[in-house]
């Protein structure tokens, strides 16, 4: 079990390697730097700027060196906490992402828990009521539910807020505690908002686990080992939460790092369209906006977010699964 | 299995099911599942409508009324206001109505005014494919407009868009679902077919595609292609975009069906048979698991479809004068435009729509793919 989990470590911090350099492509990728877009914004203005301006400017950036030389003084920096500079925001990157990053990681969290919460106890109850009613409206939804993109459902629930109630669902914060500094009232504000984007993203992930935990625990409870444990005489519910549904467990604990990632992957848009304040509108903003230190840093940030919950995931499931914990083929 | 019947093979009576091909076991299998066949109806809907969306649609999908400036949905009637029925379908006139405190424009249908719908009408001329010019529409009518989506701020009719946006989406669809499968099939065929490093190195680089999260990555390349690129090269570079991430799951599946074939009987036989091995991989190791990659496929089309709409809808994907459907939803982002013009959410019916019967597709083709499995 050492063995592996060394293993793993050290594929971890290969691959987190190849991801700063993919980063790295995404802040060089668009045409022209970032000194061009400024001067473009400041010829806009009315200020003239002189073909000197921009060298001196590219100089002082660093942006005269080779590629490779401007890599390691941005990795070298990353490595240091330092993440560059905004110019969008006039202000460390850092600074600007620390303020919003925490509350993407409470909505991520409060997502994932929301999905499993929802999505193994209907599961299990679908696959042992199987062809109930209750078993199929879960599947009809759960179909729906994969079908719907987050950010169509939020769209809906928006006009549905706006239309019934006159409220608007989106955003973390009523109005008066917008600015105010954090306080339990203001927390507790926070979590009164938090269950619409926490519905809207873990919609798809939820019908997903549900479908695979139905799936898995109708093929486990036709197996003999259920049948003989019923004969034995075991009450049916702990019978039922003793064997199968740990057996069904399974995949979906092997899944966790791919829904993390499902979650991460689908927060940026939907935080634009119930204007959430997380890193999402930052990101998509930082790149349409060429602001590209922003912009790197932010997809470290997600990649890294994905690649330590895969990580997690695998050691969950070495401690769930004795087979893979061992060593032979799960 | 359902099919009992019997044929003649050498003037013998057989079941027909000894003597069905793979195929035809699929096949057999696969219209039994009622949902995946509704499906198959439903996306042949679908298909019709991108293939004569300019047929179909009374306008073009940038044509302006400026008489009818967000305008409600226009409802066809049998019956009319005093619940006599109708033989010949007919709308209500739209009358433009001011208010006289806010100013603000608002419409009402005008009950006293009938105009009758109108089948294989004339009306603005297109080149149906680029080839056909012609100016026959399925529906319309003589003076007055006709609106059966409503319209949006500029006044364009959101019906006629959304025929023109389901075949730009579906289009999407195809030709990232052939570029994935294109990758798909050489990156999985090398790593099963050469084994070793080569494997090893494109299995790594898979799982290290599949562990980046994808509509980030997503977003950061469309938003590196150049503004002044024509809408033509954008979508196509938008698709390649979609695919060079997506290939990941044919690959596996490619690879892993190549390595558990090599070592079957059959390609033992070819082998010694004297066929090249373009001959075994074309031939013998190919049609063997053509149907998993069919499903595979079937898969993914829905997955790009949403990928494209979600680009298109932030504003870094596909742009006007092209029209999909995440184009479309672009324009419904804020929630003041869609307390004014709920109407124009009807776009997402036909995303739901389509994805759901891909899914239920799959479905059908998945469990299709292994005939004789109970």
């Amino acid at each position: 079990m050492f063995h592996l989990i060394t293993r793993r470590i050290a594929a971890l911090l290969v691959t987190l390697f190849l991801i700063s350099i993919i980063a790295f492509i995404i802040i060089q990728l668009p045409p022209g730097d970032f000194v061009d877009a400024y001067a473009g914004k400041k010829t806009q203005g009315g200020v003239i700027i002189t073909q000197d301006e921009l060298d001196v400017m590219r100089v002082r950036l660093g942006m005269d060196k080779p590629l490779y030389q401007q890599y390691l003084k941005w990795i070298g920096g990353v490595v240091r906490g330092d993440l560059g500079f905004s110019w969008e925001y006039h202000r460390p990157v850092k600074d600007v992402i620390g303020e919003r990053l925490p509350l993407t990681l409470v909505m991520v969290f409060a997502t994932l828990v929301f999905t499993y919460m929802v999505a193994i106890p209907i599961g299990i109850y679908s696959a042992v009521r199987q062809y109930s009613v209750g078993d199929h409206i879960a599947t009809l939804l759960g179909y729906l539910g994969l079908a719907t993109p987050g950010f169509l459902f939020a769209l809906v629930l928006l006009y549905l807020g706006q239309k019934w109630f006159g409220m608007n669902v989106g955003g973390l914060f009523s109005p008066e505690f917008e600015d105010a500094a954090w306080s339990w009232a203001k927390f507790a504000d926070v979590l009164s908002h938090l269950w619409v984007p926490v519905i809207v993203l873990g919609m798809a992930g939820t019908a997903f686990q549900l479908r695979t935990m139905r799936a898995t625990l109708l093929d486990e409870l036709n197996k003999m080992y259920v049948t003989a444990a019923r004969a034995g005489g075991i009450p049916e519910f702990n019978l039922l939460i003793k064997y199968p549904v740990r057996m069904a467990l399974n995949p979906i604990v092997a899944t966790l790092g791919w829904e993390l990632s499902k979650v991460i992957s689908g927060a940026p848009i939907i935080s634009i369209v119930l204007s959430l304040p997380t890193i999402g509108p930052l990101y998509v903003n930082a790149l349409l906006n060429q602001d590209m230190y922003l912009a790197g840093a932010l997809i470290l940030i997600y990649c890294i977010l994905v690649i330590v919950g895969t990580f997690i995931s695998d050691i969950l499931l070495m401690i769930l699964d004795p087979r893979i914990r061992l060593g032979g083929k799960g | 299995m359902a099919n009992k019947g019997y044929i003649d093979v050498n003037n013998k009576k057989v079941h027909r099911i000894d003597y069905a091909t793979h195929w035809q076991l699929m096949w057999w299998k696969f219209r039994k599942n009622r949902m995946a066949m509704i499906a198959v109806g439903v996306l042949g809907i679908f298909l019709i409508i991108s293939l004569f969306a300019d047929f179909i649609a009374p306008y073009k999908s940038g044509t302006r009324n400026i008489n009818y400036l967000q305008g409600p949905p226009i409802r066809v009637h049998l019956l009319d206001d005093k619940g006599n029925f109708h033989f010949h379908p007919f709308i209500y006139e739209m009358v433009k109505k001011r208010d006289p405190v806010t100013y603000r424009v608002s419409y009402v249908t005008d009950t006293s005014k009938k105009i009758p719908l109108r089948f294989f009408t004339r009306g603005e001329t297109y080149r149906l494919w680029g080839l056909f010019e012609s100016n026959l529409h399925l529906f319309g009518i003589d003076g007055g407009f006709i609106n059966l989506f409503g319209t949006d701020q500029l006044g364009r009719d959101l019906f006629s868009r959304i025929m023109y946006a389901t075949r730009i989406s579906l289009s999407v669809g195809a030709v990232g679902v052939s570029f994935v499968f294109i990758l798909g099939l050489i990156m999985g065929g090398i790593a099963g077919y050469l084994g070793g490093q080569t494997d090893e190195l494109i299995m790594r680089l898979m799982e290290f595609i599949r562990s980046i999260p994808t509509i980030p990555l997503w977003l950061a390349m469309a938003a590196a292609l150049p503004r002044e690129w024509s809408s033509l090269k954008i979508y196509l570079a938008v698709t390649i975009i979609l695919a060079s991430v997506g290939w990941t799951n044919l690959g596996r599946r490619v690879r892993s069906k190549l390595i558990s074939i090599r070592e079957e009987d059959f390609i033992l036989s070819a082998r010694l048979a004297g066929c090249s091995d373009a001959r075994i991989i074309i031939h013998h190791m190919l049609p063997s698991f053509m149907s998993y990659i069919i499903v595979d496929l079937t898969i993914s089309f829905p997955y790009i479809i949403l990928a494209e709409t979600s680009l298109s809808f932030l504003g870094l994907g596909l742009r006007e004068p092209i029209v999909s459907w995440g184009v479309l939803l672009y324009s419904a982002q804020n929630i003041q435009t869609l307390a004014q013009m709920p109407w124009l959410l009807i776009t997402g019916l036909f995303i739901v729509i389509s994805v759901l019967a891909f899914n239920f597709m799959g479905d059908g083709l998945r469990d299709a793919a292994d005939p004789l499995a109970k």
